[in-house]
Formats: structure tokens, C-alpha cells, sequence
């Protein structure tokens, strides 16, 4: 104790001095309490029940009240209270289950004064009467609460929770009748004391059980809970219903919560697992902790603050076998370290910054972002509120929008919302989600559908109908043209068209064969686009050194550094040059090819397969019923590279469409993981829609079973407004017909819709009708209902 | 399984679409419904594992059960997947149990596991090797489990565990332990004959030696004894029994390895819970550590959603219909943990007695304790009038409550840990 502070407070008569200190237990403390006058304090455990003194520099252990050579589990304490008016008297909670008060008035050794035996598993709680002397209630791990009369031998009133282990009991400060029950299935109970038959009413205050709860000393209504889902809420009991007005989320289970006293918004709160501090919070600012103690080595069993009208001593016992009193001058403020600066990127890459404002403004000389970045400095200013006793810092915050990148998302949502995924033959979503790429200028993509349309399409279909169709189609798209730009013979102009069109972004590309282009030739490629004969030359192509083109492909995968696809694109163009024999016209098509290859090199030969049929000069070096499966490695490697670069989208959207012809070929981990991340997106972007059938295409079950959680929905009856909890039409509780058609009278079995501001309805078919030639409800209950 | 859904009109088969209510309860139903209905099936398909089809009765419970092992062995984890199989094999391997040893081999070559280490413990990777001492003393004297053993571990090494690494192996330790008393006490082992590993040699069993004199307040003593004699008679009734097996055993079934491969120390077993005064081993007093106040926080804080899992678990078997009476599970659960050394101060045990047959006893005390087939004779179902449904119910509680156990001294020695 470096830091030793002296505190006197004037209460009144009394005065109450100290300093923080702490005396070493025999045992593990399990729970702690204060007498009213604050000069004494009772500690017990399973193995501890002793008295300790306050004084002024330290405890002096009083008494001992754990007699006899081999103590029963009577002195096995779960929980103890010592009574706030009759200073002799304390009740204890026995992990056997028993209930023992111990008057101190008591001559002989042994101050062991009454003995309940009634409840069947550990008592978790005993609780006095704030006002009543004789009146005690525990709460225990059987479910049951009991109230007990000191002058009686039994208890006089049983409450039953119906709801797992109590696991605490509060008497209300101010509701003489009213008493607040914890539960271990998250449940909190009100009850009247005269009312043993039934709780006043119950609401789920926490997911898991709600280990501690306690009652505002000043204010009426609010009660405080703590759980094991590490939340403190505070709770406005006035209304109707419990309404959570407050929460706190800390690091660790709550095991205990304590108002401070004459602090309206604060309150104590400890963990009973990992974490061994004490922290005292503002719930008005519940990120940070308010105070912090941390002089505890285990995990702190109870928390007490010494006096009902003292907010700067607080005790507390721990499993570390101490006892501490704390000063509240000497706790820790996390606040002072706090560093109150925040960073978050938004959906469209914009980014917040908030920080000191002294920190921003001294920085004054710091250079604008590049780019030009717009920066909106504003200024938040909190009316500063007395009672707040927390450091009041006034921030800048900072908006960076990237100009160029704002709309870099438009694309993600377009093509989420035009995709087909399914419907469709095969051949005709790949064209379609083709052509949305195009129009959406992402001619990559774009090509990649229609190289696996081309790969997995059945040959034989294609040469029906399958090519020229798409062809046609495809002609009249103005992206496609450019494609077809390199027509002709000049296999070089094209290409570097095509890395223009390709590269949007990569404006680098364009200056490596600026002589070349040609500009438009929408003429011409209407003539050349239904000529059949494009994919032979590409046949050709690969022929002649498919090595190389599998080689190049290694190139593209890293396509990120802009120039190494130029390079690519010289390499092929250069083959293609050696060719001459290849017809003129064909080599447009040629063209197509290394654009393709920005992302698969293989898939250039494989076209033949596609072009085989439609082409009178049959290869040598490919069987034209190339396998469809002879593509997965090459498909599989492409989807891995769309994941990686980002663009799951394209992934999820190939595999959903390819179904079954790649499905295998790919591990279920990475297949939930793209789908996961794609959902994830698509809610961000609040594509609900999308989403839902992206979930429900797919064929991880993992993912398939998100769509059938939350599915339950819980139905009233509408004549006696009770659950119904049976199958079926007719309420088990009024025995009347539930869900009634106010048109026909009969019993709806499909479609119910019903008015919300009244809540009558029907079969969608009768309301439809009703209210085309009438504006009021068919009830007759007067309302307008208004069908849209 | 056998009972069909009633039939009901089509079109409730249909997923709900948000957009349009239907205000009958009897949506909800079909949900339920549809639940088990997917299980039956799955069952039926013969897809689902032998122990799935036997817990197929108590479909709630199967749900949770397989989901938590669809989590610790499948999803996000700090393991890889192949250690998580190579513990479960080392976690089976204790007890011999060829099922989950060859189940779990299968798998492990499935994810991409070395098959060198199939080979046995001296193959693995020395960071696995070192799981082996708290594989040993989990599974048959957990009381044992101390700081020290955690410390070991994490000492800081080339081969040291991350204390999230080591949680998840624990938890897959004690699911796998505890499932092995499942698949022993519904004589699931037994169907599953793989080649050649079941050798019957003819020396007697090498039954742990009981503590006869250390017996303590449950009549244990006797039940001991009498375990020990039916043993022996069993064990000469089984021995001609896997004679005549060995000739028809199916061909194709190729078991991998020899579960005695993945152990080291295989004389070590269950020994009676000793409470001396000079022991320094103390009564686990359930009121000081439990799972709901300290164990699910601890576990679900290192490994994130396991907590809420198991929690699940242990109340869907606490759920389960009562058997006889309500009292009558919470004297087996709380038998078992008291076997094991974990006593609850709100428990008189004079009930145990008083509910449970001596015979029932003995099957409890033979599947918690020693589910090997090797060492305890292979059905020792028959010693009990048990019908088939309330075996399974049994079964259930044991292996839940062996999982707890297991839990609670494992997370209970890393909290030491961690205060130390």
C-alpha cells in the first residue's frame, strides 16, 4: 500500500475513517457482509465463518463462530447476510441445502441459533427484510424460494420458480411486498411475498443464468442483473415491461452487482471466473469502467460497500483467502489511460477517424491525403453533466472519402442483383451472367462465364443450337465488340484493344501498341462474330505450342503487377503471327483467346471442343469428347484465384452455377468459406434476397441450415390470447376455432393476412374481394383497413 | 424411428416465405417434426455411425450431441484437423476401443493426416506425444490432474501448446473417453469386428487390481469384489465366443492399427477413489467449482461457442424422460461422479443405495470405469435386467456425466494455472 489515503467521512453521528487494507483469510472467502453501523464485517467459505473488526489501520478478527472439532456442512457457507437492524442476528446459506441464522447475543461458544432444513440442494441465497426483523428468504438450487419467520420453526410460504435454480433473492428497498428472484435459465421473477401461488411477473433478463441481482437503494424501480454471459443491465421495473434501460458488457461472467451508494448511476460489479478485478461503472458509460481494483490474486467471491450511505469503502473477500477494504480514492481510473481515438472503415471504403482534437489541430501541418481526399473535421460537443465524473474529452472526428474507390462497390451490388444463378439451362445463365458482366465493363468475368459455358456444355447440344444462338446474342452487346476489334489479321491492334477493354483500371496497358488499335468495327465484327470457324484457330493455336500457352498462364495468375499481362499478350499474339497458314478471318477469334487467358491460359484450348463439331477439319491432338471433368483442375484453380483476389463473388456465383460438375472437385471448408463470406457481403449490402437464394443454392449443409434457424413462430390465440401450444386449429385452453376468416367464417388453412391496426383477417382471396368493395373491416369492428 | 410423421397436407412441407404468415401453430410443429424426421432419416440411410443409430431414440439429444462433435472435430479451431482425429484415436486407444480407433484413423487419413503416425505414438509429432500423459490420467484416474500437468505443456518450447490449443484438445480427450463407455456399454464395439486386433490369447485378463481395502461408504467394497468374480467367469464364456467370431469376420474390414500403438503405460487403469486422511488427493467439492458458475466460462473463454455446446449436451440429457423417478438419474449421475472423486455437499448418498441395484451398480461402475473390452468382459449388459431402451438412457447418463467429470478436473487444474 504505497499510496495510503485517510478518509473521514462525517454520517451523521457516526464517522467512518479508513484506508485501504487487507488482512489474510485461513480460507477461500465465498461471500461477505457488513453490519449496519459499518464496524464490523462477517466473512464465509466453506472452510471460514469468523468476525473481523474494522479499524482504523487494519481488520482484528473478532470471533469465530466455526465450532467444534469436525465442523458439519451446516458451517459450509454459500452465502451470508448479517441483518440491518438487529446486529446480533445473521443468516447463512449452507451448501448442503440448510438455512442457519446465529444470534451473536448468544452466551455459549456455539452461536448457532436456528436450523432450516428444507430445501433439498444448496441454498444459493439468504436475504433479510430490510424493515421486517423476523422475515429471511433463500433461494436455492432446487428451484425453490422460501420465506422464513424467525419465530417459527418452518418456513412459512414456499415460492416456486418453475424455472431451474435460484439463484439469488432480493428484497425490494422500497416495495415493502416485492422481492426479485435470479434464475439460472436467464429468468428474473418478481414476486409478491403474500403471494406464494404465483409470480408477479417474469421476463428473460439474460442468455444463461443471471447470477446476481440488486435493487437500486434510491430509485424504486430499477433493478440491476449480472449473468454469465458477462452483461450487467439495469432494468426499469415502473412500466409495463421489465424495459432494459441500461447495459453494461464486461470481459467476464458477473458474479456480483452492487449500486454504490449516493451515486445514482454507479455500481460494483466482480467475475467469478479468470478475472480477479473489481470495477466500479458509470452505466451511463458502460465501455469503460469508471474505477478499477486490483488488488485481489484470485477471483473476488463479495462485494460490499462498508456503509449504506458511503460511497468511498468498499469491501471484498476472495478466493485468494483476503480480505480487502478498498478506498475509492485509491482505485484505478482506466479512464486516464484510455487513448480516446477511433478508426472504422465504412461499406464504401470511406474512414473515420475521431481523435483528440488538441492531437488533430497540433498535427495542422500534416499533408492531405493524395488523391485530393475530402476531409469533413466536425465537432461534437456533450453538454457536460455534473454528476458525470468522468474526464470530458472533446474529440475531432474526420470523414476520408476515396473518391475513386466510392463507387468501386456499385459493381458488386449490380451484379449480385442480375446474376441467375439458376432456372436456367446451363449454357443460357452462363450467357446471361455473361452479358451482365460485360455491361458492367468487366470483361474478365465476362469471359470466364463464357469459357465455362464453352468447357461444360455438352458438345453435341452446342453444335445444335448452342454457339450460334449465343453468338448472335452475344453481337449485339457493345462490350463484346471490342472483343472483336482485332479482326482481321492484325492479331496485334487487337490485342492491345483487348487489354484495354480488360484493364479499365490499368490505363498502363494501353500505351504498349497505341499504333495498332483500331477503334471501332462494328460492322465487321457482325459479319465475323456468327463465323464458325474462330474457335478451330484457336484449335490451331494451341497446336502449335501448347506448352507455352499452359506456361503462360503462371503469368496471369499474378496479374496484379500490371505489366507482366502485356507481356503475356505479346507472347501469344507472337505465336499466332508464326501461323500463317491460319485463315484471315479466324483470327479474330484468336484475339478472344489470350483475353481469356488474363486469368486461364488453358482455357484457350480448350475451346476446341466447343468448335469441333461446328468445324469441318477435325484435330489430331485432341479427342473432340474432351471430358468435361478434363476442366476441373483449370476451373478449381481459377476459382481459388477470384477468392483471393477478392472477388468471392465470382467464385460463389461459378460454383452455384456449375453445380455438380465442380462441386467435388473442391473441399467443403473452402466452399463454406467462400459462401460464408459471400452472405456476409450480400447482407452488409443488405441484398437480402440474393442472399436468401445464395443460401438456398447452395449445398453445404453448413450453409443450407442457416435458412432453416429461427424458423419457429409462436402463435396466440386469438380468442383468449393464451400460446397455443397444440397442433392444430382449435385452442386447447377456450376450445374455440383460432384463426377464423372474418369473410367466410371458416377456419384458415393456408394464407392468414390480417390488418395491423386492427388484427382481423382472413384468406387472402376473401380479404382481397371485401376490400375492393368495402373500406371497413369485415369484422365489423369499424376499422379502415387499408389493403395494398 | 419406426414411427412415420403423420401425414399432413402438402403444402406445409414447404419452407415458410417470410412475406406471408400463416397464424397455425401448426408450423411450429413441423419444424419440430421436420427435425427428428431428418434425423429418422439420416439414421435410416445408414449414414449416421453406429452410435448415432443407438442414441437415434433420443433425437433431441443426438442433435446436440452430433453438433458438438461436428464442432470439435470440424469446424474453426486452433487445431489442425488432423491432431484433432489423432487425439481422439489417442483418446480411444486408452480404453481399446477399436470402433472409434479405427473411425477416427479412417478420418484422419480423410483430412489429409500423415499416414506415418498411424504407425503409433512414436511416429506423431513429439507436441502430440506429450498429450499423452494427460491422455492417461484423464481417462482413468482424473483426479490426478494437477497444475503441473498443464504447466508441462505450456512450458514455452519448441513443442509448447497455445492454452486454446490445449483447451480443445482436452475437450476432444474427454468426448472421446466418455464416448468410448457409450460405445462400450452399448456393446457397439462388439459388432464392429475389424481383422486380427482382438487376438484371443488365453492369458487371463489383466484386470486392475481393486482396492479392497480402501472401499469406502458405498458398499463399494463388495460390489468389487463381485465385479471381479463375474469377470472371470465372463471372460472364459468370451474367450470360446471370439473363437467362433474370428472364423466369419468380413474380410474388407481392414483395421488400421492397433489401438495398443497410441498409449504408452496400457497397465494403468481406474483405481478406487481413495479418501484417507493422509491422501492428498481432495474430495472435488462440486459447490467450490461447477460446470455452470466456473467450467463454462473458462472453456467457452479459450474456445470460443464449445461452452454453449456442451451446456446443451448436459441439458438435453438431463432433459431426458425420467427414468423411474427423477431421483433415480441424479443417483446415477451423482454415482458416477462420485466414483470419480467429485461429491456435492447437498447429496446424501445413502440414496444411491437405496435406488440403485447392486446389480446396476456394478454396470455403471464397469462402464464409467473400465469400457474395455480388453480388460472387462465384453457384455456386461447381460449381469442387469436392463431393457434395451433404459440401457441406452443409462448409458447416456454416464457418458455425460464422465464428460463432466473429465471437464470439470481438466479446467479446473488450467484455472490453477492460470492463477499461479
Amino acid at each position: 500500500m504505497e499510496k495510503m489515503s485517510r478518509v473521514t467521512t462525517a454520517l451523521g453521528s457516526n464517522t467512518i475513517s479508513g484506508q485501504t487494507m487487507f488482512c489474510h483469510l485461513d480460507a477461500p472467502a465465498n461471500a461477505i457482509s457488513v453490519c449496519r453501523d459499518a464496524t464490523q464485517v462477517v466473512v464465509a467459505g466453506r472452510n471460514i465463518f469468523k468476525i473481523y473488526t474494522l479499524e482504523e489501520e487494519q481488520f482484528a478478527e473478532k470471533l469465530n463462530l466455526r465450532v467444534g472439532r469436525k465442523p458439519s456442512l451446516n458451517f459450509s457457507c454459500a452465502d451470508v447476510m448479517w441483518h440491518q437492524m438487529e446486529e446480533n442476528l445473521l443468516a447463512t446459506a449452507a451448501t448442503n441445502g440448510a438455512v442457519v441464522t446465529w444470534n451473536l447475543g448468544k452466551p455459549s461458544r456455539n452461536k448457532q441459533d436456528q436450523l432450516f432444513t428444507e430445501h433439498k440442494r444448496t441454498v444459493n441465497k439468504v436475504c433479510f427484510h430490510p424493515t421486517e426483523v423476523y422475515m429471511l428468504l433463500s433461494g436455492s438450487q432446487d428451484g425453490f424460494m422460501k420465506c422464513f419467520d424467525l419465530r417459527k420453526k418452518e418456513s412459512v410460504s414456499t415460492f416456486s420458480g418453475q424455472s431451474e435454480s435460484v439463484r439469488d433473492v432480493q428484497f425490494s428497498m422500497k416495495d415493502y411486498f416485492t422481492f426479485a428472484a435470479s434464475f439460472e435459465n436467464g429468468n428474473v421473477q418478481l414476486w409478491d411475498i403474500r403471494r406464494p401461488d404465483r409470480y408477479e411477473r417474469m421476463f428473460t433478463a439474460h442468455t444463461g443464468p443471471v447470477f446476481c441481482c440488486d435493487w437500486h437503494p434510491d430509485d424504486r424501480g430499477w433493478l440491476a442483473t449480472g449473468g454469465r454471459d458477462k452483461m450487467v443491465k439495469v432494468w426499469d421495473m415502473t412500466t409495463n415491461r421489465a424495459k432494459e434501460i441500461y447495459c453494461v458488457q464486461t470481459i467476464a461472467s458477473v458474479a456480483r452487482v452492487k449500486w454504490r451508494p449516493e451515486r445514482k448511476f454507479h455500481l460494483a460489479t466482480c467475475s467469478m471466473m479468470v478475472d480477479h478485478n473489481i470495477y466500479v461503472w458509470d452505466i451511463r458509460r458502460p465501455f469503460i469502467p469508471f474505477a478499477t481494483f486490483e488488488e485481489h490474486k484470485d477471483v473476488t467471491t463479495g462485494i460490499v460497500w462498508r456503509h449504506q450511505h458511503d460511497p468511498q469503502f468498499l469491501l471484498s473477500g476472495s478466493k485468494d483467502s483476503t480480505l480487502y477494504q478498498h478506498m475509492f480514492r485509491d482505485a484505478t481510473r482506466p479512464v486516464d489511460k484510455a487513448n480516446p481515438e477511433g478508426l472504422c472503415f465504412g461499406l464504401l471504403g470511406d474512414l473515420a477517424f475521431a481523435a483528440k482534437e488538441s492531437l488533430i489541430t497540433s498535427d495542422a501541418n500534416r499533408k492531405p491525403y493524395p488523391g485530393g481526399d475530402r476531409r469533413y473535421p466536425m465537432f461534437f460537443f456533450k453538454k457536460p453533466d455534473p454528476t458525470e465524473q468522468f474526464a470530458h474529452v472533446s474529440s475531432a472526428l474526420s470523414v476520408f472519402e476515396t473518391d475513386l474507390d466510392s463507387h468501386r462497390m456499385d459493381w458488386f451490388v449490380k451484379t449480385a442483383q442480375l446474376y441467375l444463378l439458376s432456372g436456367k439451362p446451363f449454357a443460357e445463365l452462363c450467357d446471361h451472367n455473361a452479358k451482365v458482366a460485360q455491361e458492367l465493363k468487366r470483361p474478365q468475368v465476362s469471359t470466364t462465364w463464357t469459357m465455362l459455358r464453352i468447357m461444360f456444355s455438352d458438345p453435341a447440344n452446342l453444335a445444335a443450337s448452342g454457339p450460334n444462338h449465343n453468338l448472335s446474342k452475344l453481337g449485339t452487346l457493345p462490350l463484346m465488340n471490342s472483343f472483336s476489334l482485332k479482326d482481321l489479321g492484325s492479331g496485334m491492334g487487337a490485342e492491345s484493344r483487348l487489354e484495354r477493354s480488360k484493364g479499365e483500371s490499368r490505363q498502363d496497358n494501353i500505351h504498349l501498341e497505341p499504333g495498332n488499335s483500331y477503334i471501332s468495327n462494328n460492322e465487321e465484327n457482325e459479319e465475323t462474330e456468327g463465323s464458325e470457324g474462330h474457335p478451330e484457330y484457336m484449335f490451331g493455336d494451341a497446336e502449335l505450342d501448347d506448352d507455352d500457352l499452359y506456361s503462360m498462364e503462371h503469368d496471369n495468375q499474378t496479374e496484379e503487377q500490371e505489366y507482366t499481362l502485356p507481356q503475356e499478350a505479346f507472347q501469344l499474339r507472337h505465336e499466332i503471327m508464326d501461323n500463317p497458314s491460319a485463315p484471315e478471318h479466324l483470327q479474330q477469334d484468336k484475339a478472344d483467346s489470350p483475353h481469356v487467358s488474363g486469368n486461364e491460359a488453358e482455357v484457350t484450348c480448350l475451346t476446341p471442343i466447343e468448335s469441333f463439331s461446328l468445324i469441318s477439319i477435325s484435330q489430331p491432338l485432341f479427342s473432340p469428347h474432351l471430358p468435361a471433368s478434363f476442366f476441373c483442375p483449370i476451373v478449381r484453380e481459377m476459382l481459388s484465384y477470384y477468392a483471393e483476389q477478392g472477388d468471392v463473388q465470382m467464385a460463389v456465383s461459378v460454383l452455384i452455377v456449375l453445380g455438380d460438375r465442380i462441386r467435388k472437385e473442391i473441399d467443403d471448408l473452402t466452399q463454406e468459406h467462400w459462401y460464408m463470406s459471400y452472405i456476409d457481403l450480400l447482407q452488409r449490402f443488405e441484398l437480402w434476397n440474393v442472399s436468401n437464394e445464395v443460401i438456398k443454392l447452395s449445398t453445404c449443409s453448413a450453409i443450407t441450415c442457416l435458412n432453416q434457424t429461427s424458423t419457429t413462430l409462436h402463435i396466440n390465440c386469438s380468442n383468449c390470447k393464451r400460446p397455443m401450444s397444440n397442433k392444430g386449429w382449435i385452442c386447447d385452453r377456450c376450445h374455440q376455432c383460432a384463426s377464423v376468416c372474418a369473410v367466410c367464417h371458416h377456419v384458415v388453412k393456408g394464407l392468414f393476412v390480417w390488418c395491423q391496426g386492427c388484427s382481423h383477417g382472413g384468406h387472402l382471396e376473401h380479404m382481397m374481394n371485401w376490400l375492393k368493395s368495402s373500406a371497413h373491416c369485415p369484422a365489423g369492428c369499424g376499422h379502415l383497413c387499408e389493403y395494398t | 424411428m419406426g414411427e412415420l410423421p403423420e401425414p399432413r397436407p402438402q403444402f406445409l412441407h414447404q419452407k415458410p416465405t417470410v412475406s406471408l404468415v400463416s397464424p397455425l401453430s401448426l408450423f411450429l410443429q413441423v419444424m419440430v417434426n421436420g427435425d427428428s424426421e431428418r434425423l429418422s432419416l439420416l439414421v435410416n440411410r445408414g449414414n449416421a455411425d453406429a452410435v448415432s443409430q443407438q442414441m437415434a431414440s433420443h433425437p433431441k439429444y443426438l442433435e446436440s450431441f452430433l453438433r458438438t462433435q461436428h464442432y470439435i472435430l470440424h469446424m474453426d479451431g486452433p487445431l489442425p484437423l488432423p491432431y484433432r482425429h489423432y487425439i481422439a484415436i489417442m483418446a480411444a486407444a486408452r480404453y481399446h476401443c477399436d470402433y472409434l480407433v479405427y473411425l477416427h484413423s479412417a478420418q484422419f487419413l480423410r483430412v489429409g493426416g500423415e499416414p506415418q503416425w498411424l504407425q503409433g505414438l512414436e511416429a506423431a509429432p513429439p507436441r502430440l506425444r506429450l498429450l499423452d500423459h494427460i491422455n492417461k490420467v484423464l481417462a482413468h484416474q482424473p483426479w490426478l490432474t494437477g497444475c503441473s500437468h498443464i504447466q508441462t505443456l505450456l512450458k514455452t518450447g519448441e513443442q509448447c501448446w497455445s492454452l486454446a490449443e490445449l483447451v480443445q484438445a482436452v475437450v476432444i480427450l474427454a468426448h472421446c473417453h466418455s464416448l468410448c463407455s457409450f460405445v462400450f456399454g452399448c456393446n457397439t464395439d462388439a459388432d464392429f469386428v475389424p481383422l486380427s486386433s482382438k487376438s484371443p490369447n488365453g492369458t487371463p485378463p489383466t484386470f486392475c487390481p481393486f482396492d479392497a481395502a480402501n472401499g469406502n461408504s458405498l458398499d463399494s467394497t463388495c460390489d468389487m469384489m463381485c465385479l471381479k468374480e463375474r469377470i472371470q467367469k465372463s471372460q472364459e464364456e468370451r474367450e470360446t465366443q471370439t473363437l467362433q467370431q474370428t472364423g466369419n469376420t468380413e474380410k474388407e474390414m481392414i483395421c488400421f492399427a492397433d489401438a495398443s500403438r497410441f498409449i504408452t503405460d496400457p497397465d494403468f487403469c481406474y483405481q478406487e477413489f481413495a479418501r484417507k486422511e493422509e491422501d492428498h488427493f481432495q474430495v472435488f467439492r462440486v459447490q467450490d467449482y461447477s460446470w455452470e458458475d466456473h467450467g463454462f466460462s473458462l472453456v467457452n473463454r479459450l474456445y470460443s461457442d464449445i461452452g454453449h455446446l456442451l451446456d446443451d449436451r448436459f441439458r438435453s440429457v438431463a432433459r431426458l424422460p425420467p427414468l423411474h423417478s427423477t431421483d433415480m438419474k441424479r443417483a446415477i449421475w451423482n454415482y458416477i461422479h462420485c466414483v470419480l472423486g467429485i461429491r456435492y455437499d447437498d447429496y446424501d448418498y445413502g440414496e444411491v443405495n437405496q435406488l440403485l441395484e447392486r446389480d446396476l451398480k456394478l454396470y455403471i461402475k464397469a462402464v464409467a470405469c473400465f469400457p474395455d473390452s480388453t480388460k472387462t468382459p465384453v457384455c456386461p449388459l447381460r449381469w442387469t435386467p436392463l431393457k434395451t431402451s433404459e440401457r441406452i438412457h443409462i448409458n447416456l447418463l454416464i457418458m455425460e456425466a464422465r464428460l463432466q467429470a473429465e471437464l470439470l478436473y481438466a479446467l479446473r487444474a488450467i484455472t490453477q494455472y492460470m492463477i499461479a
